[in-house]
């Protein structure tokens, strides 16, 4: 049995999959925000992994720009959650209901 | 055969990990599993020849975005209470009923246009080293990387701004 990218493909997928399931079951603002970096680490692996099946550099350089949005993303997330928890002690989503109609 | 070994150790650390940073009701738990998963990535990385993309992983991932992870979570206090609360009737098998689904399309639209290069796997003709990808970066995607610095530096303004005009906001409130 050897090593194909379809193993690297299916993992990326899986990764994927547990990240989506944790942004759904889980209230704890931060943790739904480690579940986005999960699936924006899966995503990269797919970039990494398929560039080096095609010989194109171009995914690595794809990865290294989504790692660039996720550090602000990750910078602007945790700065909401902790003005949030300023606001309302509480880092759960589901006290988060002021916009409801 | 060495480098399905390693792929398969790591694989399982990664999956091991990333199903306990969901399952885990401390959130230090948790990202002590995502930092495992981001781990075992870096060292897929380095399977597939993508050294640099390896290193940035392992600094700005597991370096930067986890010491701030980290950081949050020490100042806002470990919150445990209701972790997986029930706001939606059957949440739980919902989500995993999504999830399942999701991964099962995944592989089956991948199936019908499977990757496939003209290349075996462990024959590197593509090394992801510093000046490979610095080379594409700086050449051909020179605009897209200074604009990533002004993301960045808006970014950081923005955070400035969240941080100073959020303090007044719980007054306003008690006014009314």
């Amino acid at each position: 049995m050897t090593l194909t990218i379809s193993w690297f493909l299916i993992l990326a997928a899986a990764l994927f999959s547990i990240g989506v399931a944790g942004v759904l079951i889980r209230r704890n603002a931060l943790v739904m925000f480690m579940s986005i970096e999960l699936m924006l680490n899966s995503v990269n692996l797919t970039f990494v992994a398929v560039s080096r099946e095609l010989g194109l550099i171009e995914g690595q350089v794809a990865a290294l720009f989504v790692m660039v949005v996720a550090a602000a993303e990750v910078t602007i997330g945790l700065a909401i959650i902790v003005a949030v928890f300023r606001r309302k002690a509480s880092a759960n989503v589901d006290e988060l209901a002021e916009l409801r109609g | 055969m060495g480098e399905l070994i390693v792929f398969i150790i790591f694989a399982t650390v990664a999956l091991v990990s990333a199903i306990g940073m969901v399952l885990a009701k401390n959130p230090v738990y948790s990202a002590i599993g995502l930092l495992g998963a981001m781990f075992s990535i870096a060292v897929l990385y380095v399977l597939l020849d993508a050294h640099f993309v390896a290193a940035v992983q392992v600094i700005v991932y597991a370096g930067a975005v986890m010491t701030l992870f980290l950081f949050v979570i020490m100042l806002i206090g470990v919150d445990n209470r209701e972790a997986y609360g029930p706001a939606v009737p059957a949440q739980r098998i919902m989500t995993a009923v999504v999830s399942i689904g999701l991964f099962a399309a995944i592989v089956l639209a991948g199936r019908a246009a499977w990757i496939t290069g003209s290349n075996a796997f462990g024959t590197p003709d593509l090394n992801g080293t510093i000046e490979n990808v610095s080379d594409e970066l700086f050449g051909t995607w020179t605009v897209v990387f200074l604009s990533t610095v002004m993301l960045l530096t808006i970014a950081a303004l923005g955070t400035i701004a969240l941080a100073y005009f959020g303090t007044d906001v719980p007054d306003e409130e008690a006014t009314l």
